[in-house]
C-alpha cells in the first residue's frame, strides 16, 4: 500500500472531535502521499483542518478513523522514533535559555554528547544565519530571528521531516518574504521533507513542489497541485505567468471548496 | 539618578514616616494624659498643660510608650546587654529566628513536595487541594497550643514545635505558588516536549521547574514572613521561657509596654531583612536565568 520513498501516507484518514456541540468533523477522508524530499504546503481557510492534519502526523492528535503511516510507522511510534522536527506559529523558545541553549534543548533530551551538541550548533546557527547570536535571549531578538532560532532547534537533530505550522504567520511581509527565500535554500542544501502550513498563496505556491487544497465543515482536501516552477527560485519568479497561473488554481481551489451560503 | 533615586523613593518613604510619628505623638499625649492627671488628682494637685505633655512622654508603663522610649529600650536590650544574657533582645531574636528558618525550610519543602505531586497525579489534585485549603481556615492561634501540648507529652519540645507551626503556616503559599507555576507553562512548549518525546523528569526539569521560579520567589516571601508569625505565636503557649513570642507574653503580664513594643520592632525588622533576602535571591535568580531586566 505504501510506497518505498512516501514520507507519509494517510489513507481514507478522518477525525472528530467530540464538543458538547455535538461532534466536528475536523478531517473526513484525507488521502495523500507525501514523498521523500517534496515540499508540501497546505492551504485553506480557517477550520479546514490543515492544522489538524500535521498535528495528526506529529501525534499530538489522535485520528479516529482511517490509517495514517509516518515513514511506514504509526504516528506514536514515528514521534517515539525523533522522525520529525515541529515549529510552531510562534517561535516558542524557552525565555530563560539563550539560543544555543534553546537549540541544545532536543540535543540534551535526545542525549548527544556534549560535545556533538557544541557542533551542532555552531552548524545550526551558521544554517540560519544566526552565528554571533548564539548567547543572546530570545527577547534580544526580533520576532523573525526567533522564527529562524527555532527552525534551527527543529533541525538540529536528526530528522527527515520538517513539520512547520504557519511559521511565518505573525510576521510582516517583508521578513516573511526573505524568510521564505531563507526556508528554500535550507530545503535545497538539507533535502528535508517538509510539510508547510499556511493562510498566503503566493506563499503556497513560492515555496511548494505540491500544493495540498482544502476547505472546511468537513475539513477535507478537495485539490492537489502539482507545481511546475524549478527547484531554484529567484523572489522574482512571484511575477511570471507560470507562477500566477499556479496561484490562479490554487485561488479557483480554495473558492470551489468554500461555500459561502454556510 | 541619585537626584531621582532621593526624589521617588526615599522623599516618600520619610514623609509617611514623619506623618506616623506627628500621629504617634499626638496620642501619646491623648493615651497618657488621664494617667497623668489620676496622679495629680490623687496628690491632691492640678496640672497645667505645660506640665502634663512632657510628663506623658516619660511615663515607666505608659498605654502608648512614645518613639524614643521604644527605641532607648531596643537599645539598652540590644547593644547594652550580652547577647547570650536572657534580657537580651538579640537572644530572643535568636531563639525565634532559628524556629522561623527551621519551620521556612520545612515548610518550602513539603510545599514544593504536594506542589509536585498535585501537578503530577490527578488523584492528588481532586483530594488533596480542599485539605491543603481547609488547613488554612483553622485558627493557628487554636492549633498550636494543641501542637506544643501534643508534642511535649510525647517527649518533643523546644524548637521543633514552634517550626512545625510555621511549617503549617509557610507551606500553604509555597504549595498555592506552585502549582500554578508549574502549571504555568504554555500549552505550546508543553507540544515541543511531547515532540522530542521527553519524559516527564525531563519536561519537568527543562521546562516546568523552571518556569516556576517566579512563583516560586513570590510565594517564599509570603512564606517567610508567615513563618516569623508562626515561630511567635507558637512561643505564646510555651509559658514564655524564651523568643520574642514570649517577651510580647511577659510584656503583657507585667504591663511592660515599652518592652511589648521594642519586641514588636525587632519582630519588624526581622521580617523586614528576611523578607530583603528572599527578594534579592529572587532579583538574583531571575538575573541569571537571562530575564529581561
Amino acid at each position: 500500500m505504501t510506497s518505498a520513498a512516501s514520507v507519509v501516507s494517510a489513507r481514507d484518514l478522518g477525525l472528530t472531535f467530540d464538543t458538547n456541540d455535538g461532534p466536528v468533523h475536523a478531517l473526513t477522508g484525507v488521502n495523500l502521499d507525501i514523498r521523500k524530499g517534496d515540499f508540501v504546503s497546505f492551504i485553506g481557510p480557517s477550520g479546514c483542518g490543515k492544522t489538524t492534519f500535521l498535528r495528526v502526523i506529529a501525534d499530538l492528535e489522535k485520528h479516529t478513523t482511517g490509517s495514517i503511516e509516518i515513514n511506514g510507522m504509526t504516528p506514536e511510534n514515528a514521534r517515539l522514533a525523533r522522525a520529525y522536527g515541529y515549529v510552531f506559529q510562534a517561535a516558542a523558545l524557552y525565555p530563560w535559555r539563550t539560543i544555543e541553549k534553546n537549540i541544545a534543548l532536543p540535543l540534551e533530551i535526545m542525549g548527544y554528547s556534549a560535545d556533538e551538541q557544541k557542533t551542532r550548533i555552531a552548524e545550526m546557527l551558521d544554517l540560519v544565519n544566526l552565528s554571533g547570536f548564539g548567547k543572546k535571549y530570545p527577547w534580544q531578538l526580533s520576532g523573525g530571528m526567533q522564527q529562524r532560532a527555532s527552525i534551527a532547534r527543529a533541525l538540529a537533530f536528526d530528522a527527515d521531516l520538517l513539520l512547520m505550522d504557519e511559521p511565518f504567520g505573525a510576521l510582516d511581509e517583508i521578513v516573511r518574504d526573505h524568510l521564505n527565500e531563507q526556508l528554500l535554500k535550507l530545503w535545497d542544501k538539507t533535502n528535508k521533507t517538509i510539510c508547510f502550513v499556511t493562510h498566503s498563496i503566493p506563499e503556497a505556491v513560492y515555496l511548494s513542489t505540491r500544493i495540498v487544497v482544502m476547505s472546511p465543515r468537513p475539513g477535507r482536501v478537495t485539490d492537489v497541485i502539482e507545481s511546475t516552477l524549478p527547484r531554484e527560485r529567484p523572489l522574482e519568479i512571484r511575477d511570471t505567468p507560470e507562477f500566477l497561473e499556479i496561484a490562479h488554481r490554487v485561488r479557483e481551489g480554495l473558492k470551489a471548496g468554500h461555500s459561502y451560503e454556510e | 539618578m541619585t537626584a531621582s533615586l532621593l526624589r521617588d523613593r526615599i522623599l516618600p518613604v520619610l514623609t509617611v514616616i514623619a506623618a506616623i510619628l506627628v500621629i504617634w505623638h499626638v496620642f501619646v499625649i491623648y493615651l497618657n494624659a488621664p494617667f497623668v492627671r489620676d496622679q495629680a488628682a490623687r496628690a491632691g494637685t492640678t496640672v497645667t498643660l505645660g506640665e502634663l505633655i512632657p510628663q506623658t512622654f516619660s511615663q515607666e508603663r505608659p498605654i502608648l510608650p512614645a518613639p524614643h522610649q521604644i527605641i532607648a529600650e531596643l537599645w539598652d536590650t540590644t547593644v547594652a546587654k550580652p547577647v547570650t544574657s536572657k534580657r537580651s533582645l538579640v537572644y530572643h531574636a535568636w531563639i525565634t529566628l532559628s524556629a522561623t528558618l527551621m519551620g521556612f525550610g520545612m515548610g518550602t519543602v513539603l510545599g514544593i513536595a504536594l506542589a509536585v505531586g498535585i501537578v503530577h497525579n490527578r488523584a492528588m489534585d481532586k483530594s488533596l487541594m480542599p485539605w491543603v485549603i481547609a488547613s488554612q481556615t483553622i485558627p493557628i492561634l487554636a492549633v498550636a497550643p494543641m501542637i506544643i501540648v501534643v508534642l511535649n507529652s510525647i517527649g518533643i519540645s523546644g524548637l521543633l514545635p514552634k517550626a512545625l507551626i510555621s511549617t503549617y503556616l509557610s507551606f500553604f503559599p509555597v504549595v498555592v505558588g506552585m502549582v500554578k507555576g508549574l502549571r504555568s507553562p504554555d500549552t505550546l512548549l508543553i507540544d515541543l516536549m511531547h515532540t522530542y518525546n521527553a519524559s516527564s523528569t525531563q519536561t519537568f526539569w527543562k521546562l516546568r521547574w523552571p518556569a516556576a521560579m517566579p512563583y516560586l520567589f513570590t510565594s517564599l516571601k509570603v512564606a517567610i514572613a508567615i513563618s516569623l508569625v508562626g515561630a511567635i505565636v507558637g512561643e505564646l503557649p510555651t509559658g514564655a521561657v524564651a523568643g520574642l513570642g514570649a517577651r510580647l507574653l511577659s510584656g503583657s503580664y507585667y504591663g511592660q509596654t515599652i518592652q511589648i513594643w521594642a519586641a514588636l520592632f525587632m519582630a519588624a525588622a526581622l521580617a523586614a531583612v528576611l523578607v530583603s533576602i528572599v527578594g534579592a535571591a529572587h532579583g538574583l535568580v531571575l538575573k541569571r536565568m537571562g530575564v529581561k531586566p
